[in-house]
C-alpha cells in the first residue's frame, strides 16, 4: 500500500466525526445539524473503507454503502421535517422545540 | 536498474503522500467550514467540496466504486435537495460563536474534545500493530465487478434491507409534505376564525374529521 497507512485516515476520520459531533451540539439551526450529521456519518464511512483497505475484504465498502443509503434516507425524513415546520410558521431553531420535553 | 525502480517506487510514495495530505487538509478543513458558516446555504457548499475530498481519499484506498457512488448519490443527489430546500427556507441561522461561552457551548466543546482524543488514543495505540501492515489487495478489490458479487452472493441480506429503508424514507417523505401542506392550510383558516366569536345557540358547523 503506497503512501500513509490506515492509521493516518482513522486519524482523519476521528477529526472530521468530532468536528460533526461539535457542530451537531453547538449549532442551533436544523439545516446545520443535518449537515454535521451527514459530516459524522462520512467521516464513519472513512474508517470502514479505512479498514476496508486494512484488512484486505470488501465488507467494509458494502457497509459503508449501506451507510449511504441509510444517509440519503435520513435527509429525506429530515428534510421533510424542516419544511414542515417551516410551513408550520414554527421557529427555526432546535433550542425553542420543547413540546416533547418532559 | 534496481535503484531506478526503488527511485520510481518511492516518487510514487512521495505522489501519494501529497495527494494524501492535500486531500486530508481540504477534509479538514472543510469540515470546519460547515460548522462555523452561519449561513446555512455556504454550509452546504462546504459539505459537497468535503465530500470532493473524501472521494479522493476513497480513490487512495483503493475504494473506485465506493468514490464514484459517493460523487454521484452525495455530491450529487442528496446535497441538490438539501441546496433546494436551503434555498427555499432562505434565511440565515445562528453565528455559531456570538454571545461569549455559553455553559451549553463550553460542554460541547469539551464533549467534542473528548471524542477526539479519545478516538486518536485509540488508534495511536494501535499505530504500530496490524493496522500498520495493510493487506496485499488485487486489482479487481474495490471494482464495480467485485462490489456487485459481494451484494448479490455474501450481503444479500443488506441489499435487500436498503432497498425497503429507501421505499420506506420515500413515502415518509411525501406523507410528511403532504401533511405540511395541510397543516398550513389550517393555520390559514385559523387566523379569521379569532376575530368575533359566535353565538352559543347556533347549531356547531360539522367539521369533516381528519383522516
Amino acid at each position: 500500500m503506497r503512501g500513509p497507512d490506515v492509521v493516518w485516515y482513522l486519524g482523519v476520520a476521528a477529526v472530521m466525526f468530532s468536528t460533526g459531533a461539535l457542530g451537531v451540539l453547538l449549532r442551533r439551526s436544523p439545516l446545520i445539524v443535518l449537515l454535521s450529521l451527514e459530516l459524522m456519518l462520512n467521516a464513519a464511512n472513512l474508517a470502514l473503507i479505512a479498514f476496508s483497505r486494512g484488512h484486505g475484504g470488501g465488507a467494509g465498502q458494502i457497509f459503508a454503502l449501506s451507510v449511504m443509503a441509510v444517509a440519503a434516507s435520513e435527509v429525506v425524513v429530515g428534510l421533510g421535517l424542516i419544511v414542515a415546520m417551516a410551513r408550520r410558521k414554527l421557529a427555526l431553531d432546535v433550542d425553542k422545540l420543547t413540546s416533547l420535553r418532559g | 536498474m534496481t535503484s531506478h525502480l526503488v527511485l520510481a517506487a518511492s516518487a510514487g510514495d512521495a505522489l501519494t503522500w501529497v495527494v494524501w495530505f492535500a486531500a486530508a487538509l481540504a477534509c479538514v478543513a472543510s469540515g470546519v467550514a460547515v460548522v462555523s458558516f452561519s449561513n446555512p446555504f455556504y454550509s452546504a457548499l462546504a459539505l459537497i467540496g468535503n465530500l470532493a475530498s473524501l472521494a479522493v481519499l476513497y480513490l487512495l484506498l483503493s475504494a473506485e466504486f465506493v468514490a464514484a457512488a459517493q460523487v454521484l448519490v452525495y455530491a450529487g443527489a442528496v446535497m441538490v435537495m438539501f441546496l433546494f430546500v436551503i434555498a427555499y427556507l432562505g434565511g440565515r441561522a445562528d453565528a455559531p460563536w456570538a454571545g461569549g461561552p455559553s455553559l451549553n457551548r463550553v460542554a460541547a466543546v469539551a464533549a467534542g474534545g473528548a471524542i477526539l482524543v479519545e478516538v486518536l488514543v485509540a488508534v495511536g495505540l494501535d499505530a504500530g500493530g496490524g493496522l500498520s501492515h495493510p493487506a496485499h489487495v488485487g486489482a479487481s478489490f474495490g471494482s464495480p465487478a467485485d462490489i456487485g458479487r459481494l451484494f448479490l452472493t455474501d450481503h444479500l441480506l443488506a441489499f435487500e434491507i436498503t432497498s425497503v429503508v429507501l421505499l420506506v424514507a420515500a413515502v415518509g417523505g411525501v406523507v410528511l409534505g403532504s401533511h405540511a401542506r395541510r397543516l398550513q392550510a389550517e393555520a390559514e383558516e385559523a387566523v379569521p376564525a379569532r376575530q368575533p366569536v359566535p353565538a352559543r345557540d347556533e347549531p356547531p358547523v360539522e367539521v369533516p374529521a381528519a383522516r
